[in-house]
């Protein structure tokens, strides 16, 4: 396939198809399509994909979209979907079922604003609403990075010693309807780096079991531990898989984290997706100028990486969360996480800003005034409200 | 390994099996017996069951009353479950039948919208209803199944509305077979279940399920009062070929209606208006009759 000039809604429905069509080995995959702004040309790219032991299912509601692919995943198929801001609230019952089943479907969710009022652009309150349900979720800055993930997604999600479903999060409109050059995975190459896919405890005639019946206190607290203990085995699984994808296609996409200018920097900004790609513009320059600026892209919100978190931040002094999110009375959700991590370190100081709320453009004049801010910082405030121009 | 634990088997080999929770006189139970006959012992279905009792039925981790898999989907999803395994199970030429077994609530209520989109799909599922015309495993609230006058936890003085026709909204979707089953009549209900199992696409079959505790009957007169709803005329016995050919099995006797209705407490309602039930019921069948007349279907 070679490299292709591609918006981030055909790159997903790209990855999506050829991961599914490299399961024709195993037993078949099976999607569910239903439409909403800004993720539709997702689940059209699916429908008109001709797999060789496929089906893209055409259902009535984001609700049968996960069901359907749950069903196929209890029969042992690779399965997947996507969709937006209030499909995915609207997903959200069967959301968490797909996470307690432990079946690995794996889930685009195209970040927009929920209402109403009513916004199509991003914020990623959306995705982050389900994030205690027992899904693995990963927020993308590229197209790049994006198809890339979507690959990692199947084989993290489908390792026998994971077995839960993956959301990979993509920016509204800033990714999905914009063109950027993308290396696309050829299918053969897609074959060599996921196995079939095997779910071990999909219905069987000849076994009658039921699968998500009645537990009683105990054996539910004993399969959320069991959750738990599989979400912890997430990042070396994830660096194994990397590893492998580093064998197949010959790049590294990113982990669960990226962390620049460690080794010097007293303020490192935190961000995900696109405003992680604006914020190292910023950190760029400020650093060519002599600031002792750094970043962290956050790419993996679940299971929040702590360690790898607390070995990033290095010798820095204060950290700028940055969240196109809002947890209304509370803040922002990825500061939220990133304060627990640092409980305890009153040397740190962890100022949360929200920024970018239904789709306002985050440029890097936006981030530099929140940079300026946090450099001055002695003690960390209520979170700020980072007005944006439009 | 890690995968979540599954309920597993006795040596038992019956579809329902001997320890369910299952209340004594349950129509479920009839039918899910007589399901097992229609299909023989060596063919097992995989099945879909979302919040009802039917789920209950199974019992607690790590045991299951059922002879054949289940996933327990949630309440409004079963029949986009049954899609997903039907779908897998074509891809990989497997011809174990795909079935589901909900309640009213989950069937006419809270579950419609995901049914009548994969009726229009005409997804390859067998759709079973156990109607006992109350959500049961909560107590015996009302549905859009409870029939007029109906006494239950939240309709106190009696249900104002209608029971929904459900039969003749599934007929509309022009699915390739649709009839209702009497647990009184056995021959007809083997019969249609076993013709169901030969026929590609969806089918929907629909049981009226006397429920004891809702119906305030005795667990005994179960079978009874489903003989009596037939003949009455209140439980129409028909069959939808193509949603569109009618054929009745069993016509009213002319049996009083008052002899269904003065063995359950839920029609003792002071509202009783059981004139206006005949009424209703006369006008049922006529369109009945009718269909039948003017379309009428076999096999």
């Amino acid at each position: 396939m070679g490299k292709a000039l591609i918006t981030g809604n055909h790159a997903a429905g790209y990855a999506l198809s050829v991961c599914g069509e490299a399961n024709r080995s195993a037993r078949g995959c099976v999607a569910g399509a239903y439409p909403i702004t800004p993720q539709t040309e997702i689940v059209e790219y699916l429908r008109g994909f001709n797999f060789s032991r496929g089906r893209v299912v055409p259902v009535e509601s984001e609700h049968s979209a996960m069901a359907v692919c749950i069903g196929a995943a209890l029969n042992g198929a690779r399965a997947f979907t996507a969709s937006s801001a209030n499909g995915l609230a609207y997903m959200v019952e069967n959301i968490f079922a797909a996470g307690y089943y432990r079946l690995p479907i794996v889930l685009i969710a195209v970040n927009r604003t929920l209402g109403p009022p009513w916004n199509i652009w991003v914020d990623q309150g959306d995705s982050l609403m389900f994030r205690d349900a027992a899904w693995i979720q990963f927020y993308t800055e590229s197209h790049q990075d994006l198809v890339d993930t979507v690959l990692l997604a199947f084989r993290v999600a489908e390792d026998p010693r994971i077995l839960l479903p993956v959301c990979v999060a993509l920016d509204g409109f800033v990714v999905s309807h914009t063109l950027m050059g993308v290396e696309l995975p050829e299918q053969a190459q897609v074959d060599r780096f996921l196995p079939p896919c095997h779910v071990p405890h999909r219905l069987r005639v000849d076994h009658p079991a039921t699968v998500g019946g009645l537990t009683w206190p105990k054996e539910t607290a004993h399969h959320r531990r069991q959750i738990q203990s599989a979400m912890e085995r997430v990042p070396e699984v994830l660096e194994e898989a990397l590893d492998e994808f580093e064998k197949v296609f010959g790049r590294r996409p990113d982990g669960a984290l990226r962390v620049e200018h460690a080794e010097d920097a007293e303020q490192m900004l935190v961000a995900c997706n696109t405003m992680a790609r604006t914020a190292r513009r910023l950190v760029e320059s400020r650093q060519s100028e002599g600031e002792k600026l750094g970043l962290i892209k956050l790419k993996m919100f679940r299971p929040f990486p702590r360690r790898q978190l607390r070995e990033a931040v290095g010798k820095a002094k204060r950290l700028g969360v940055l969240d196109r999110n809002h947890s209304a009375g509370s803040g922002g959700v990825f500061w939220g996480e990133v304060a627990a991590t640092f409980q305890g370190r009153s040397d740190l100081v962890v100022q949360n800003y929200i920024v970018g709320l239904g789709g306002g453009d985050v440029t890097p004049e936006v981030l530099g005034m929140i940079a300026d801010d946090l450099q001055t910082r002695m003690t960390a405030g209520e979170p700020i409200w980072q007005e944006v121009g439009v | 390994m890690t995968a979540m634990a599954t309920q597993v088997e006795s040596n038992c080999d019956a579809l329902l099996r001997a320890g369910n929770t299952n209340c004594a006189g349950c129509g479920m139970s009839i039918g899910l017996q007589l399901l097992e006959q229609a299909l023989g012992k060596d063919r097992k279905p995989l099945m879909a069951i979302p919040a009802c009792c039917g789920i209950v039925t199974a019992g607690a981790f790590p045991t299951s009353a059922y002879g054949a898999p289940v996933a327990a989907s949630t309440f409004a999803s079963a029949a986009a479950v049954a899609t997903g395994l039907s779908l897998v199970g074509e891809i990989n030429g497997e011809d174990a039948p795909v079935m589901v077994w909900a309640g009213d609530g989950g069937t006419y209520d809270i579950g419609v919208a995901t049914l009548s989109a994969a009726a229009e799909r005409n997804e390859n599922v067998l759709y079973f209803c156990y109607d006992n015309e109350i959500y049961g495993n909560t107590g015996g609230q009302r549905s859009s199944a409870t029939p007029e006058y109906v006494t239950t936890s939240t309709t106190p003085r009696g249900k104002a509305e209608r029971k929904k026709d459900m039969m003749a909204i599934m007929a509309a979707h022009r699915i390739p077979y649709a009839a209702t089953l009497s647990v009184a009549h056995r021959d007809d209900f083997l019969r249609k279940v076993r013709y169901a199992l030969t026929v590609k696409g969806f089918r929907f079959l629909v049981l009226l399920s006397p429920c004891p505790t809702g119906w305030k009957s005795e667990p005994q007169e179960s079978v009874d009062l489903i003989d009596l709803a037939v003949r009455c005329g209140v439980f129409p016995v028909f069959e939808v070929f193509d949603g569109m050919r009618y054929r009745i099995n069993v016509r009213p006797d002319g049996t009083p209606l008052e002899k269904y209705a003065e063995r359950q407490r839920r029609y003792a309602a002071a509202s009783m208006n059981l004139e206006g039930v005949r009424r209703h019921v006369a006008e049922q069948w006529a369109w009945l009759e009718g269909m039948e007349r003017a379309f009428p279907g076999s096999e």
